[in-house]
């Protein structure tokens, strides 16, 4: 009993004390942008590996997204003789919601991931700890470039997805179903608000970017530095991402749209 | 003693050192002095802590308690920025090389001088090739981390630890996995640096005929503790039988082998 009350414990101190390191992980990094601006190139580089290499997966994805949300409306709306607004519930599902949440998943699995695994593994075979005896910092050379990659490709990854997905829901509601594509148009033109539809679907991206990718330089930079550590890092990576985009998703939705 | 030890003040001193791993003591009651100038080297049976101790040196781990000083400075006390001005001062060979994986052999020597001089290309380009020339690869310039072999990597990362002319270098196993001319070279290369620029040099490695060569003074570390130190040949013919054994390789002595552990007896026949 007692013995499991000190696990109980340590096991809360534990996480209490990650949680510091995670803060203090995220205050150089953010000590490190001055550097950062002497380099931009390191943040170039960073934003290709991070950005560009997952434009693939986020676009083909919500095309699909897109092109399911458009037919799934389209039986619910057409019951009502409500086709024309199929351009606005598709966008505005996407804008608001999937896009910026469906990408941030996407980005922990795909982005995440590799870089929990990159650092874990530059860790691991000390090379981190050669960059600290060559009197270079390893968090602003090597984590900063990666943490500002991305927290500023997520929101570019969510428009994507989102502007994918409304041409997904045009190709099958117009083109297969017969929706009538100058409504589709125009509704949606008329009925997606700039400020209450797109500008927090940005805001949640730009959240969901910071998270997705703290939590992924975290992972790695505070593993065991053996391959055991760096796997579970990865899954942890991917599985306190998806919690945090979620959780986070709920409380910014509450806060933005719930009056 | 050597002679003239006393007079000299030590580039690194190390007093009342005491380190905990997971609870265990590594170092209990360490006192070492590095002299400037000289080539120092560290010596113990495996797991006693020497890659340990440099990485207390290089301030990148912390003491649990006592003082390490280089230059006069306590590095444990420093602020980071500090510690990094001061590592500029330093160079470290890693056990494992420790290279860049990303980066080619070139770019991985290139790195600490791009990093911390605005030299012209054309000069780091030079400069990159004569130490890689000293260590022999300048021929596998172009070759990733990936594409050495493990003596290799090391050779890269000694040219490395050594591109921006630190005034300390630290040597963890330079010698492993070197066939014995790369290793008789690499031998003569550490004593040759250390005496054209005036380096100190701290080596840590187990071969000991071929340390106690080029070593001006030699500590041997066991069990949290200096056992021994002194010039190489006070060493080799040592009063105690313990360093005497460890000197010399022999098999039986009162070095101990064994991670410390019950009988084997015990072990075999006491489980489910
Ligand atoms: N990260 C760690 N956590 C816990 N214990 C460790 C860790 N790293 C090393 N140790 C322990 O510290 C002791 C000293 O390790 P160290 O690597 O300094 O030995 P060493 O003298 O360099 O050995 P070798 O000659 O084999 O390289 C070892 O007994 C090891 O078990
Ligand atoms: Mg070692």
């Amino acid at each position: 009993m007692t013995r499991q009350l000190a696990r109980l414990g340590r096991a809360g101190i534990q996480s209490i004390e990650r949680l510091g390191r995670g803060h203090l992980l995220l205050l150089n990094l953010l000590a490190g942008l001055a550097d950062l601006a002497l380099r931009p190139t390191l943040l170039i580089k960073q934003l290709y590996a991070v950005g560009v290499l997952s434009v693939a997966i986020v676009t083909v994805s919500g095309l699909f997204v897109g092109m399911v949300l458009s037919l799934q409306g389209y039986y619910i709306l057409s019951r009502f003789g409500a086709e024309e607004t199929l351009g606005v519930m598709v966008a505005a599902s996407l804008v608001r919601e999937l896009g910026p949440v469906v990408s941030a998943l996407l980005f922990a699995g795909r982005a995440g991931s590799a870089l929990t695994a990159e650092i874990g593994l530059m860790k691991a075979t000390e090379q981190l700890a050669g960059l600290e005896m060559m009197a270079v910092n390893p968090v602003k050379r090597i984590l900063t470039p990666r943490f500002f990659a991305g927290f500023l490709s997520m929101p570019l990854l969510a428009a994507m997805f989102s502007a994918i997905g409304v041409l997904g829901g045009y190709f099958v509601g117009v083109g297969l179903l017969g929706v009538d594509g100058g409504a589709y148009w125009s509704q949606m033109q008329a009925n997606i608000d700039l400020h209450e539809d797109i500008f927090n679907g940005v805001i949640k991206s730009f959240v969901f970017g910071w998270v997705c990718t703290w939590i992924a330089l975290f992972q790695g930079y505070d593993c065991l530095p053996t391959s055991e550590g760096v796997s579970r890092a990865t899954t942890r990576t991917v599985v306190h991402s998806a919690f945090a985009v979620l959780g986070l998703d709920f409380v910014l939705t509450a806060l933005m749209f719930g009056n | 003693m050597a002679k003239g030890r006393s007079v000299e003040k030590p580039l690194v001193r190390i007093r009342g050192l005491r380190f905990l791993r997971a609870g265990r003591a590594i170092f209990d009651g360490v006192d070492l002095d590095i002299l400037r100038g000289g080539v120092t080297a560290i010596m113990g049976p495996s797991g006693t802590g020497k890659t340990t101790l440099l990485k207390l040196i290089a301030g990148q781990l912390r003491p649990n308690a006592g003082s390490i000083e280089f230059a006069g400075e306590d590095i444990h006390r420093l602020r980071s920025k500090e510690l990094y001005r001061l590592r500029m001062r330093m160079g470290m060979l890693f056990q494992s090389g420790a290279l860049l994986t990303d980066l080619s052999v070139f770019d991985n020597v290139a790195y600490p001088i791009r990093e911390h001089t605005r030299l012209p290309e054309s000069l780091i380009r030079r400069l990159v090739l004569l130490k890689l020339e000293a260590v022999g690869l300048r021929g596998a310039r172009d070759l990733m981390p990936s594409e050495l072999s493990g003596g290799m990597a090391r050779r890269v990362a000694l040219a490395r630890a050594i591109a921006l002319d630190p005034s300390m270098v630290m040597y963890d196993e330079p010698f492993t996995g070197q066939d014995p001319i790369s290793m008789g070279i690499l031998i003569q290369l550490v004593r040759r640096l250390n005496d054209a620029s005036r380096l100190t040099s701290i080596v840590v490695s187990h071969d000991v005929k071929e340390t106690a060569q080029i070593a001006d003074y030699i500590y041997v570390i066991s069990q949290g503790r200096v056992m021994e130190h002194g010039v190489p040949e006070r060493l080799l013919d040592s009063d105690s039988a313990w360093v005497r054994q460890f000197m010399h390789g022999l098999p039986d002595g009162p070095v101990p082998f064994h991670y410390p552990a019950q009988s084997l007896e015990q072990d075999l026949f006491s489980g489910p």
